[in-house]
């Protein structure tokens, strides 16, 4: 794999850096869309946060990347191996998985190994992307222009947590649950509401407007390209810091406590907004959460919720298309009213 | 023969990209088909070492022979899965020639610009995962005329874009180039080094050009590196940064440069976000860094040379307008994915020109391999490596789903303009917002005094529409033939793409400008009856909506020549309006 540029060394773009932090800290806050300009570095940085993102523990040979801790949701395989005395464990990077837009829908959810059916004729099952992003990310770059019957398949999958593969007479369900996370440009279309729904926390990319972030993005920038090696040796001390303070955050988050007063505020906000059903209200909580983990905060307090709101809201906002004033302001106006 | 400085401008710029291909990104050549451009292209082969590939990519390509997938025919010798590499991996280390990438498929644009970004490519189809280096320059062929331009998302990736169009047989030259030069170049191009004021003068003078992307001042960085490399420097040197910026960011300007007022030559945002009014533009003037102006402003100047007259007065003129014009309009044009969505396959026999689903046949078929080849031993004779019997065969099934674009015609002209343009616009953007769900498309014609123009090419992005429909002027005659023309148009070339257009004409229907410009009510009524007939031939699903407050029976009249439903609505608001067109395109 090319090497990728540093996440702690992108210059700017708080807001999605910020979401795809928490998206690491806690993966039930549930995927970061990152909508906005050309060249505001959004692949670069869904690129970098595999890079950073501290290691996972698997079954050693499982290729569903099951969980050893976690043994009543093993795979089947893991199950029959569990049965015969402890697994081996290892660990492993967490997968993130690039979703390519050309990608065939049995590459998707796996399908029948054609090799070992060619070579041997055995009906053997050949996992899928959906399998290899188990416990990870799964990345569509120019999420609106993804054909539509694999999004349909992706809402299947990401609503139930497992794929179940029912084709070539084979039969087989493992679980998947991944983090969504997806970028692209207004400009080419829009997502469907459904798919924008899947996604915890939406964030608006820009390029940066001021002179000199500007020019320090293309210094950097120039730097990573002409010696990448040296680059990424300079920033490895703020990558190690950057993920410490991850895997941190990760152990503090069950002791994060939410105060009732902060979940009526979070219900209020919603309920000005008319964000449709629950799922605003859960996400902003977890997000609030893993924001107050990874700022050492053992309350969640009205400051996590007013700056995490808009990223984890915006996109739940039923689309009145007469009111010229985009969602953002429209969360950021709420905001003022309720916590004044 | 005097040599126009462009013109050897244009042949630098084939060395500097033959030194650096992927750096540089590549070249855009907007230029018709002729033997200026094939003269430029063979000073660029001169330039390219001839042992590294040079590919072309045709306008139609398939998915499968860009990115690669499974080679059938060693698939099937072999009896095993055989890769065959697609067009992006071979083209690694060597130059992509697009042509014709201004109706390159948007599926096209993705790949390539997906595969330069990575400098590889990811494959996950037919069975196999693979990941392939593809590093090359990409010279992308662009023959639109006008409002026709290659993909934005390519253009921006693209370091040097040269108008070749500007130039006559006569004003070119054969330019030796030494390809030892260009390897020499090629061998110095990591040593090269670039100070720190030097990165500040060029992004300095991309935000007084009014250019947003942060691809522009990296390329014209790049271009720097390849020209100090070229001319034997060690390190970057004032004219190699005055070059890079007449051939990097000259062509991207979006506003007339102020050299004398740096301060205020900062780009207007895009479009003006409310919220970051007062305080950021604090900061950045307390924060904007001691640079070298000088070299900000020589740059400039290089930059406004290498600019033609017109288009300065043409920038000076719409200042900002015209890239908000630009933006993204060429992923529109090619927005047609029209083979239909696959619905996965059945076991099915090949005729009426049904496609056979390859791998899918060759994966019902593999199971059974041993078991035919155990019987076909037995049966004796000659065995192929795979044996496929009729069984096996699986046709693809495409489920056809016919898009509806809705043209919104909108009479522009006299007092009620204003009005009827405001609901228009919110009903279209009612409709956008609805139609996202269904994938469906809107566009808009508005016509007055004697022309009709497409104010808003069909499209289902609500934020496009939204910036195209601000502020549209109102007012004079009513060129009702002109604007239904457009209309027909445009309903047509929807129609040849096997798309669904309906045909909204929100008007009074009293005519008074004749199909030729001249004004006159009953020759003008004449034209546009003659016009609508167009749609009744052409049985294309139209509404007449008429709007007047007294409705009269002009509209009724012309409405029926078009065979379309008339609708009288006075006072009609947006959700009145989207209502209505709702219903008549649900009952088309």
């Amino acid at each position: 794999m090319a090497t990728v540029f540093p996440f702690s060394a992108i210059v700017g773009q708080e807001e999605m850096k910020l979401a795809l932090l928490i998206a690491a800290i806690d993966q039930k806050v549930g995927g970061v869309l990152a909508f906005g300009d050309r060249g505001a570095g959004k692949s670069t940085a869904v690129r970098a946060l595999a890079a950073l993102l501290p290691k996972m523990k698997v079954v050693v040979g499982c290729r569903y990347n099951c969980d050893p801790d976690l043994p009543e949701r093993f795979c089947e395989e893991c199950k029959e191996k569990a049965k015969h005395g402890k697994v081996k464990t290892a660990q492993v990077p967490v997968p993130v998985v690039d979703l390519p837009l050309g990608a065939t829908e049995d590459r998707v959810v796996g399908a029948l190994d054609l090799e070992r059916a060619l070579a041997k004729g055995e009906k053997a099952f050949e996992p899928g992307l959906l399998a290899r992003a188990h416990r990870g990310f799964l990345y569509i770059d120019e999420a609106n222009l993804l054909e539509d019957h694999l999004v349909d398949l992706l809402l299947d999958v990401a609503a139930s947590g497992e794929n179940v593969v029912e084709r070539e007479g084979l039969s087989i369900r493992h679980p998947a649950r991944f983090v969504l996370v997806g970028t692209g440009n207004p400009e080419e279309g829009e997502l469907r509401p459904q798919l924008l729904d899947r996604f915890g926390m939406s964030v608006e990319v820009k390029t940066p407007d001021t002179l000199p972030e500007r020019i320090e993005v293309v210094r950097r920038r120039d730097a990573f390209e002409s010696d990448s090696a040296g680059f990424l040796e300079a920033w490895s001390k703020e990558e190690a810091k950057l993920r410490r303070k991850i895997t941190q955050a990760k152990d503090r988050l069950p002791d994060v406590s939410v105060p009732d007063a902060a979940l009526e505020r979070a219900a209020k906000l919603c309920m000005t907004l008319g964000t449709d059903g629950l799922r605003g209200e859960l996400t902003l909580m977890r997000a609030a959460r893993a924001l107050a983990a990874l700022e050492h905060d053992k309350i969640v307090t009205d400051d996590h919720l007013k700056r995490i709101a808009p990223s984890a809201l915006r996109h739940r906002l039923r689309r009145n298309p007469l009111d010229d004033a985009g969602s953002s302001v429209r969360v950021d106006r709420a905001i003022a009213e309720i916590f004044g | 023969m005097s040599i126009s400085l462009a013109w050897s401008d244009a042949v630098t710029a084939a060395q500097l990209f033959a030194v650096d291909p992927v750096g540089t990104g590549g070249v855009l050549l907007r230029s018709r088909a002729g033997p200026v451009r094939d003269r430029w292209l063979a000073t660029l082969r001169a330039a390219l070492p001839p042992d590294r590939p040079y590919r072309n990519l045709p306008l139609h390509i398939a998915d499968g022979r860009l990115l690669g997938g499974l080679d059938l025919s060693a698939t099937l010798l072999a009896g095993r899965p055989v890769a065959e590499r697609g067009l992006l991996a071979e083209a690694d280390g060597g130059v992509l020639v697009v042509a014709m990438a201004e109706r390159m498929q948007s599926s096209t644009n993705v790949y390539l610009t997906a595969a330069m970004d990575a400098q590889e490519t990811a494959v996950e189809r037919d069975g196999l995962s693979l990941r392939m280096p593809a590093r090359f320059g990409v010279v992308a062929l662009d023959e639109g005329l006008e409002d026709e331009f290659a993909p934005a998302g390519l253009r921006d990736r693209l370091g040097f874009h040269l108008d070749l169009d500007q130039f006559a047989w006569r004003d070119t030259e054969d330019f030796p180039v030494e390809l030892d030069d260009i390897l020499a170049a090629r061998a110095r191009l990591p040593s090269i080094k670039v100070e720190s004021a030097q990165i500040e003068a060029i992004c300095t003078a991309a935000a007084a050009l009014g250019i947003i992307s942060l691809r522009a001042p990296l390329l014209a960085l790049r271009a720097a590196r390849a020209s100090a490399a070229l001319f034997d420097r060690v390190a970057i040197e004032q004219d190699d940064i005055t070059l890079a910026a007449r051939l990097v960011l000259a062509p991207r300007a979006t506003v007339f440069p102020q050299a004398d007022q740096p301060d205020q030559a900062e780009p207007p945002p895009p479009e003006p976000p409310p919220e970051d009014n007062s305080e950021e533009n604090n900061d950045q003037e307390q924060q904007t860094p001691d640079i070298d102006k000088a070299l900000d402003e020589v740059i400039l100047a290089a930059v406004k040379a290498a600019m033609p007259p017109g288009v300065l007065e043409a920038l000076r003129a719409s200042a900002g307008r015209s890239r908000a014009r630009s933006a993204g309009k060429a992923g529109e044009l090619q927005k047609s994915k029209k083979r239909g969505r696959p619905t996965g396959s059945v076991r099915g026999e090949l005729r009426d020109g049904s496609k056979l689903n390859v791998i899918e046949t060759l994966r019902a078929a593999a199971p059974w391999q041993p078991l035919r080849r155990r019987q076909a031993e037995v049966m004796g004779g000659g065995r192929p490596r795979i044996l496929v019997e009729k069984d096996d065969f699986r046709i693809a099934r495409f489920k056809q789903r016919t898009e509806t674009i809705t043209i919104f015609v909108v009479d522009a002209s006299g007092s009620a303009a204003l009005h009827r343009l405001a609901e228009a616009k919110g009903a279209v953007e009612l409709l956008l917002a609805d139609c996202y769900v269904r994938r469906d498309q809107v566009a808009m014609i508005a016509f007055r005094g004697s022309i009709a123009e497409i104010l808003l090419p069909p499209t289902r992005s609500l934020a496009r529409a939204k910036r195209s429909l601000a502020g549209l002027p109102g007012g004079g005659g009513t060129p009702l033939a002109a604007g239904l023309d457009a209309a027909f148009m445009l309903a047509d070339s929807i129609k040849r793409k096997g798309q669904t257009p309906t045909v909204i004409v929100l008007t009074d229907g009293r005519a008074n400008i004749a199909r030729d410009g001249a004004p006159g009510r009953p020759k003008a009524e004449e034209d546009a009856n003659a016009s609508a007939r167009q749609f009744r031939v052409a049985a294309i699903n139209s509404v007449v909506i008429d709007m007047s407050p007294r409705p009269g029976p002009q509209a009724a009249a012309f409405a029926k020549e078009m065979d379309a439903r008339y609708l009288p609505l006075p006072h009609a608001d947006a959700t009145v309006l989207a209502q209505a067109v709702t219903a008549a395109t649900r009952a088309a």
